[in-house]
C-alpha cells in the first residue's frame, strides 16, 4: 500500500489526528450538554418562562398539602408542586420514595407536557441526612424554602 | 498502637522519598541501598495500622470515634469488619495500605529495570503516599478517641449492608492504587529518561492487575446498583459510577499502548502521558466520591473540607507529574514507526477513542459543578451520556474486531478481508431482521455488532492449534469476546425489557412478558437490625410450575431508613425482577415487575473481560519467570566456568 506516511511526519500526523478526534469529542460534548443537560426549575420559573415541552428538566418545590391523590389504578399519583408563589400540577406513575409526602420537599425529574402538567419520570425525596438532592439542600436554607414557609 | 504504626510509616515514606531522590542526584550514594528496605518496612507498618483498625471494628470498641459513628454492636460480624473501610477515614487508610503494599512489592520483586529507574519510581510512590499520610494524620485520623465513651454506635448505612458491598470498595481501591504504581513508573522513567520496552514490560503487570480489579469492581458495583437500589437499571451515569469508569477507560487505553511500547517500542511519550492521566482519573474519582461535591444516589461520604484536601493532593501530584512530563517529553526520543494499516494504528485508534470517551464522561460529570459556579443548576444524565459515548464506542468496537487480525508495522487490508466476510454477513442479517421488527437504532446496532463481535473475537484463534496458543492471546480473545457478550446483554436489555407497574390484590395474577406472577400474601418479618413487609409471589414462566419470590420493603432502625429489597429470579434467558411498593388505600399492593431477557449477559461479559485480563497477566508473569530462571541459569553456568 502506498499510504505509508513520510517517517518524519508520522508523529505530527498522529498528534494532529488525536487532537482532531479530541476536539470533535469536546464539540460533541458541548453540543449535547446544551441540549441534554436538564435544568432545575422552581414552580414560579416553570410558570413564567416554561421550558419547551418534552425537554428534560427538574422541578423542585413542596408537595402542597391536600393535593396528593391516587388514581384508580393504584400506582399513578397526581399532586401539586408549589414554591409559595406559583403552583404546577404534576403526575407520576410508580413507587414513590418513602419520604415523599404532603408538605415535604420534592425534586421531580421529567418534562412538561403540552397541557402544562409536569410528567415526572422520577421523584427524589429527602432520603436521610446523607442523601439530599443538591437542589433540595439549598432549598432548605435558601430563598425557596422561606417562600414556602411564608406561604403556609 | 495503630496510630504509632501510621506515624512511623509516614516517617519512613519521607525517608524513602528523600533517599530515593538523593541517590538520583549523586552517583553511588550510600542512601540508595536504603530505599528498597524502607519501602518494604513501610508497607509492613501500614498493614499493621490497618489490621489495628479492623480489630477495633471487630470488637466494636466504641471509644474510637470512627467505630461509634459507623458501627453497631447488633450488626452481623461481616459488616462490622467491612465497616472498617465503609467510611471515609477507613477507606483512606485502606488506600495508603494498598499503596504501601504495592510499593513494597515493587521494591521486593522488580529487578529488570536499571536501578536508578526503580529508585526514582519508589521515590515517586513515596511522594504520593506521603500526601495521603498527611491527609490521614492531619485531617482524618481513623484512630481518634471519644470521651466519654458512647453506649451504642450509630450503625452503618443499610444500603451498604450487603455482602457485595463488603468487597466492592477494596476491589476498586486496589484498581485505583494499582494505577498509582503505573504513575510512579511513568514518573520514574521520565526522571531517568528510560522510556523503553523494558520499562513497558515492568509496568504492564501492574496496569493489567489494576485493570482486572477495576473491571471486577465496576461489574460488581453495577450488579449491586441493579438489585439493591430496586430501580431495575444497571448503569445510571451517576457521578460515583463515572468515578470508577473514568480510571477504567484510562487504564484500558494504557493497557493497549503499553503493549505497543513493549512489543514495538512505539508510542513512548503517549504511554507515559497515559500513565499520568490514569492515576489522575483515580484521584479525581476518589475526590468525587469522598468530597461529596456531586450529590448522587450513592454519595455516602460527604465532607467538603476533605474534598479540598484531596483536590490539593491531586493538583500537587498531577501538576508535578505534568511539569516533569512537559520538561522531559522532548527528550523522549521518537519510537519505531508504522504504516496506516497496521496493528499499531488500530491500537492508536483505540486509544484516541477511549480518550475521547473519557473526555466526554469527565465533562458530563463535572459540568454540573461548572454550571453551578456560573449560577445555574443542572443535572446531566443518560440523555447526554448515551448518545455522546455511543458515537465513539461503536467505531471503537469495529476497530476492536479488526485490529487483532492485523500484523505489526504494516499490513494489507485485503489480507484480513476473508476473515471478516462471514461476521459482517451475519451482522447485516441480524440488523435486517431486527429492523423489520421495528427496533430503535442503538439497540439494533448493539445487538448486530454484539453478534458480529462474538464471531470476530474468535478469529485470531483460526488456523492455530489451540494447545499452542499463548496465554496472553487467550486473554485478549476472552476479553474481546466478553465485550461482545456485555454489549449483547446491554442491547437486549434496552430492546426487549418489559415492565409492569400495578396495584394488585392478594390472590391477583399479573402478566409480564412470558411470566404470570401471582401475589400470594404480604406479611411482616424481622431481621437482626430491621423489620420488613415481605410479599410472597408465585411466578410461572410460560405455564411451567411456579417458583417463589419474596421481595421486601425493609425498615432499618439504626439509622432509621427504608430500603426495598428486590427479589430476582434468574433463568438462562433472562431475569424476572420484582419490587414491592406501598399498600394502596383499598388494600391493594404496589408491585413493580420487569422481565429482562439476557440482562445477565452484561455482568457475565464483565467477568469474562476480567478473566481475559487474568489469563494475560498469568501468561506475562509466567514468561517473565521463565526468562528470570533462564538468565539465572546462564549466570550460574558462567560463574562455574569462571571458577573451573
Amino acid at each position: 500500500m502506498s499510504s505509508v506516511i513520510k517517517p518524519k511526519h508520522q508523529r505530527l500526523v498522529l498528534v494532529l489526528a488525536a487532537i482532531a478526534a479530541l476536539i470533535a469529542a469536546a464539540l460533541l460534548a458541548a453540543w449535547a450538554l446544551r441540549n441534554q443537560a436538564s435544568y432545575f426549575y422552581l414552580p414560579a420559573e416553570m410558570v413564567s418562562k416554561p421550558p419547551a415541552a418534552d425537554r428534560a428538566v427538574r422541578l423542585g418545590g413542596m408537595v402542597e398539602a391536600g393535593s396528593l391523590k391516587t388514581a384508580p389504578d393504584g400506582v399513578t399519583i397526581t399532586f401539586t408542586v408549589s414554591d409559595g408563589t406559583a403552583k404546577v400540577p404534576a403526575t407520576f406513575t410508580g413507587i414513590t420514595p418513602d419520604l415523599f409526602k404532603e408538605g415535604s420537599g420534592v425534586v421531580a425529574e421529567g418534562h412538561r407536557s403540552s397541557d402544562g402538567v409536569f410528567v415526572a419520570d422520577n421523584l427524589l425525596a429527602k432520603h436521610d441526612e446523607k442523601y439530599v438532592p443538591r437542589e433540595m439542600r439549598q432549598m432548605s436554607t435558601g430563598e425557596a424554602h422561606q417562600k414556602v414557609e411564608a406561604a403556609k | 498502637m495503630g496510630l504509632a504504626a501510621l506515624w512511623l510509616a509516614a516517617a519512613l515514606a519521607a525517608l524513602q522519598l528523600i533517599s530515593g531522590f538523593l541517590s538520583l542526584r549523586v552517583a553511588d550514594n550510600p542512601l540508595a541501598s536504603v530505599v528498597r528496605p524502607t519501602a518494604i518496612v513501610q508497607a509492613a507498618l501500614v498493614a499493621v495500622a490497618f489490621l489495628c483498625l479492623i480489630a477495633v471494628f471487630w470488637r466494636t470498641d466504641l471509644s474510637v470515634a470512627l467505630v461509634a459513628a459507623n458501627s453497631h454492636s447488633a450488626k452481623p460480624l461481616l459488616y462490622k469488619v467491612a465497616g472498617a473501610w465503609g467510611n471515609h477515614e477507613g477507606s483512606m487508610l485502606l488506600w495508603v495500605t494498598i499503596m504501601a503494599l504495592a510499593g513494597g512489592c515493587v521494591a521486593l520483586l522488580e529487578r529488570r529495570l536499571p536501578e536508578p529507574t526503580i529508585l526514582a519510581t519508589l521515590a515517586a510512590q513515596a511522594f504520593v503516599s506521603l500526601g495521603f499520610y498527611a491527609f490521614l494524620l492531619i485531617a482524618s485520623n481513623p484512630f481518634a478517641r471519644l470521651d466519654p465513651v458512647p453506649t451504642e454506635g450509630q450503625g452503618l448505612n443499610p444500603l451498604l449492608q450487603d455482602p457485595g458491598l463488603a468487597f466492592h470498595p477494596p476491589t476498586l481501591y486496589i484498581g485505583y492504587v494499582g494505577l498509582s504504581v503505573a504513575f510512579s513508573f511513568a514518573v520514574g522513567a521520565l526522571l531517568t529518561r528510560e522510556v523503553s520496552p523494558a520499562f513497558a514490560r515492568a509496568m504492564r503487570p501492574w496496569v493489567l492487575g489494576a485493570w482486572i480489579f477495576l473491571t471486577l469492581g465496576i461489574t460488581a458495583g453495577s450488579y449491586w446498583a441493579y438489585y439493591e437500589l430496586g430501580w431495575g437499571g444497571w448503569w445510571f451515569w451517576d457521578p460515583v459510577e463515572n468515578a470508577s469508569l473514568m480510571p477504567w477507560l484510562a487504564a484500558t487505553a494504557l493497557l493497549h499502548s503499553v503493549s505497543v511500547l513493549a512489543s514495538r517500542n512505539a508510542l513512548r511519550a503517549w504511554t507515559v502521558m497515559l500513565g499520568v492521566v490514569a492515576f489522575a482519573m483515580s484521584m479525581i474519582g476518589t475526590f468525587l466520591v469522598r468530597s461529596g461535591v456531586l450529590t448522587s444516589v450513592h454519595a455516602f461520604a460527604v465532607d467538603p473540607e476533605r474534598g479540598t484536601f484531596i483536590l490539593a493532593l491531586l493538583a500537587i501530584n498531577i501538576g508535578a507529574a505534568l511539569t516533569i512530563f512537559a520538561l522531559r517529553a522532548g527528550t523522549v526520543s521518537e519510537g519505531e514507526r508504522f504504516a496506516v494499516v497496521s496493528r499499531e494504528s488500530a491500537l492508536v485508534f483505540n486509544n484516541v477513542m477511549l480518550t475521547a470517551i473519557l473526555g466526554i464522561v469527565l465533562l458530563g460529570t463535572l459540568y454540573p459543578l461548572l454550571a453551578e459556579a456560573l449560577g445555574a443548576q443542572v443535572s446531566v444524565g443518560p440523555p447526554y451520556f448515551n448518545p455522546a459515548t455511543a458515537v465513539f464506542v461503536l467505531p471503537m468496537l469495529v476497530v476492536m474486531g479488526v485490529g487483532p487480525l492485523l500484523r505489526w508495522r504494516r499490513d494489507l487490508f485485503v489480507r484480513v478481508r476473508p476473515a471478516l466476510i462471514l461476521p459482517l454477513l451475519v451482522m447485516a442479517g441480524v440488523a435486517l431482521w431486527l429492523a423489520l421488527s421495528g427496533l430503535h437504532l442503538l439497540p439494533l446496532l448493539g445487538i448486530a455488532m454484539g453478534t458480529a463481535l462474538l464471531m470476530i473475537a474468535l478469529v485470531p484463534l483460526r488456523g492455530r492449534r489451540l494447545r499452542t496458543v499463548t496465554l496472553p492471546l487467550w486473554g485478549m480473545v476472552t476479553a474481546h469476546f466478553g465485550i461482545g457478550v456485555a454489549l449483547l446483554g446491554i442491547a437486549c436489555d434496552s430492546a426487549f425489557s418489559t415492565e409492569r407497574l400495578v396495584a394488585a390484590r392478594i390472590g391477583e395474577t399479573v402478566a409480564v412478558g412470558p411470566w404470570l406472577v401471582r401475589l400470594g400474601r404480604v406479611e411482616p418479618v424481622t431481621g437482626p437490625n430491621w423489620t420488613a413487609l415481605e410479599a410472597t409471589l408465585a411466578a410461572s414462566y410460560a405455564g411451567a410450575a411456579p417458583s417463589q419470590l419474596k421481595p421486601q420493603a425493609r425498615s432499618f432502625w439504626t439509622p432509621p431508613q427504608q430500603t426495598s429489597e428486590s427479589a430476582i429470579l434468574t433463568r438462562w434467558n433472562g431475569q424476572l425482577y420484582t419490587v414491592l411498593g406501598e399498600e394502596a388505600e383499598d388494600g391493594r399492593w404496589q408491585l413493580r415487575l420487569w422481565w429482562k431477557p439476557f440482562v445477565t449477559l452484561i455482568w457475565f461479559g464483565g467477568v469474562l473481560v476480567a478473566l481475559g485480563g487474568v489469563l494475560a497477566l498469568l501468561g506475562r508473569v509466567a514468561s517473565d519467570w521463565r526468562r528470570h530462571i533462564a538468565t539465572a541459569k546462564i549466570a550460574y553456568r558462567r560463574q562455574r566456568q569462571g571458577r573451573g
